[in-house]
């Protein structure tokens, strides 16, 4: 569906894109995570063909994009970077414009700008021009023209950047409902987002992949997986909960925070979640202390995207 | 070409939902009557014709002209939209074409709403109307040559200030061409063969050939080829820079 070997681009002597090659197909949510500069967009600005490659080849549904574009650009819509619109015109008229362009006529035209008006609740501000739209419906203009023609493949380039926490809900939920019969790739660098919405999170930075693997894969990386942690409910005996913690043969460290009432077990690597689990909540039922809160932690991804963006070993 | 004439709609359009359309129309139709009648003394030559009026012509769309092409291409690189368009299934040739058939039917709206000067002179004599007819096609290909090298430099830059001073410089360049300003600086080392090359590129030239009434063949061909010539450029340097 989406075929990417080698893809290498050079600003001067400078590279932004290094070598990257992958491929996903249909049903995939895929999440492209990188630091900022890491070369995200220079990659879906290749994908795409608005940017060509310095070495490499992409190809969108068979298609390849500098042979044959015009078929790769049929087959997919592109939310880019910004949502750049046409600001003078309203998202009425640049709707209309782009079925035009996309070739939608008759019944299925209207059904189409129904159901995507419909989709991203753009009704209310249909015949304002685009000028003077907050961010949050800017942005949905952009995904309305992304999705407008139901493309096969969907590119959206930082889809909820300047969303509003419902807004980014919305979004999500959108591209969830989408995601079915379509292969769509988001740049993101907001972590909970990838672990929301994508199947696949590919980690990028200076333009080299780092990590490629389910989100759930991933958070298992972190040293935080299968930590359990503890609320309490008083500071009584705080450091005593932490000493007893400490001495479990299946805890490698423990991390507290006085401020929040909470403790982190680390478990040793290599220990499967359910022994440090069931030690601990045994030592919980045996002993009168104060707990409030209990919670076995699947690993955290901000970690683990942190460390292997730094370049260290996780 | 359902492609070109979307584009084009939505161009049009875009130029009377800002007030950069009423603003050069109204400039454009002022300066038109200022130099015809104060300048070109319309009425202190006592002829029915609008020689006066066509005469001013090329130096009002050095300047106005390149105030239209300089947004083309800059103000979509510049907000970032050209990633949208050329990102749609459309292909250069379309976006150039479409682009610049609004803005040169834009110019064409501003020009045919001078007709009242044409009324005027029908009043007040009996002109030759098929000169008339005849000047003001030359002075629409005339602003289609300008208009097709503003469209060209203004795919260079993000910048719509430097597009325009470009523009006007070029455009500057190719009105005098046949002209001792212009062949001076060739006439001394290059072969005549290149210097009679450059003076026929006049824009003057030609265009005073056709406002006499006279529509020869090769004036034609110049404006087609020279529109041609510049628009297929663009289509080179849209890609180019796109490839940056």
């Amino acid at each position: 569906m989406i075929k990417i070997d080698g893809l290498t681009k050079h600003y001067g002597r400078h590279t932004v894109v290094d070598n990257l090659s992958f491929h996903c197909e249909p049903g995939e949510v895929l999440g492209f995570l990188g630091p900022n500069g890491a070369g995200k967009s220079t990659t879906m600005k290749m994908l795409t063909g608005f940017v060509a490659p310095s070495a490499g080849s992409a190809s969108v549904c068979g298609h390849d994009i500098a042979t044959d574009g015009l078929a790769a650009r049929k087959r997919l819509g592109y939310l880019p970077e910004g949502a750049p619109c046409y600001a003078e015109m309203t998202p009425g008229s640049f709707l209309d414009f782009i079925a035009d362009v996309r070739g939608l006529e008759g019944n299925e035209r209207k059904a189409r700008l129904d159901e995507v008006v419909e989709m991203l609740h753009l009704g209310p501000v249909l015949h304002q021009s685009i000028d003077t739209l907050s961010k949050g419906f800017k942005r949905r203009v952009g995904l309305a023209q992304a999705i407008l023609h139901d493309p096969d493949v969907l590119i959206l380039d930082e889809p909820t950047d300047g969303l509003d926490p419902n807004q980014k809900h919305e979004v999500r939920e959108l591209i969830h409902s989408m995601s079915a019969e379509k292969l769509i790739v988001i740049s993101t660098h907001i972590l909970e987002e990838v672990e929301a919405v994508c199947t696949r999170a590919i980690i990028i930075a200076n333009g080299r992949i780092l990590a490629d693997d389910t989100p759930h894969n991933l958070a298992m990386q972190s040293r935080y997986h299968n930590a359990v942690r503890l609320s309490l409910g008083g500071d009584d005996n705080f450091d005593e909960v932490e000493a007893a913690l400490a001495k479990l043969d299946s805890v490698d460290t423990t991390e507290s925070d006085r401020e929040h009432g909470t403790i982190t077990a680390v478990a040793k690597s290599g220990s499967d979640g359910a022994s440090n689990w069931h030690k601990i909540t045994d030592l919980v039922n045996n002993s009168n202390w104060n707990i409030s809160g209990l919670q076995l932690e699947a690993g955290r991804l901000d970690e683990v995207f942190r460390q292997i963006t730094r370049g260290e070993k996780v | 070409m359902r492609i070109t004439g979307a584009l084009f709609r939505r161009e049009l359009k875009s130029y009377f939902a800002t007030p950069v359309a009423y603003v050069f129309i109204v400039i454009f139709l002022v300066l038109m009557g200022t130099f015809t009648f104060y300048l070109g003394g319309f009425y202190e030559q006592g002829q029915a014709d609008l020689r006066s009026f066509f005469n001013f012509h090329p130096w009002l769309y050095l300047f106005l002209v390149p105030a239209i092409s300089m947004r083309l291409w800059a103000e979509e690189r510049k907000s970032g939209s050209v990633e949208l368009l050329m990102t749609l299934p459309i292909t250069p040739w379309e976006a150039v074409l479409g682009k610049f058939l609004a803005a040169w039917a834009f110019t064409g709206i501003a020009l045919a709403l001078t007709f009242p000067i044409w009324i005027t002179v029908n009043y007040l004599g009996d002109p030759d109307n098929g000169t008339i007819l005849a000047a003001y096609v030359g002075s629409l290909l005339m602003a289609g040559g300008f208009l097709a090298i503003g469209s060209c430099l203004s795919a260079f830059t993000r910048n719509q200030v430097i597009a325009f001073v470009i523009s006007i410089v070029v455009c500057f360049g190719f009105l005098l061409s046949g002209f001792p300003m212009v062949l001076d600086m060739f006439s001394g080392w290059a072969p005549q063969v290149i210097v009679d090359a450059i003076a026929s590129l006049s824009f003057l030239t030609h265009f005073s050939n056709i406002s006499r009434g006279v529509i020869d063949f090769r004036d034609l061909i110049y404006f087609a080829l020279l529109i041609g010539t510049f628009l297929y450029a663009n289509t080179i340097v849209l890609q180019w820079k796109q490839a940056d």
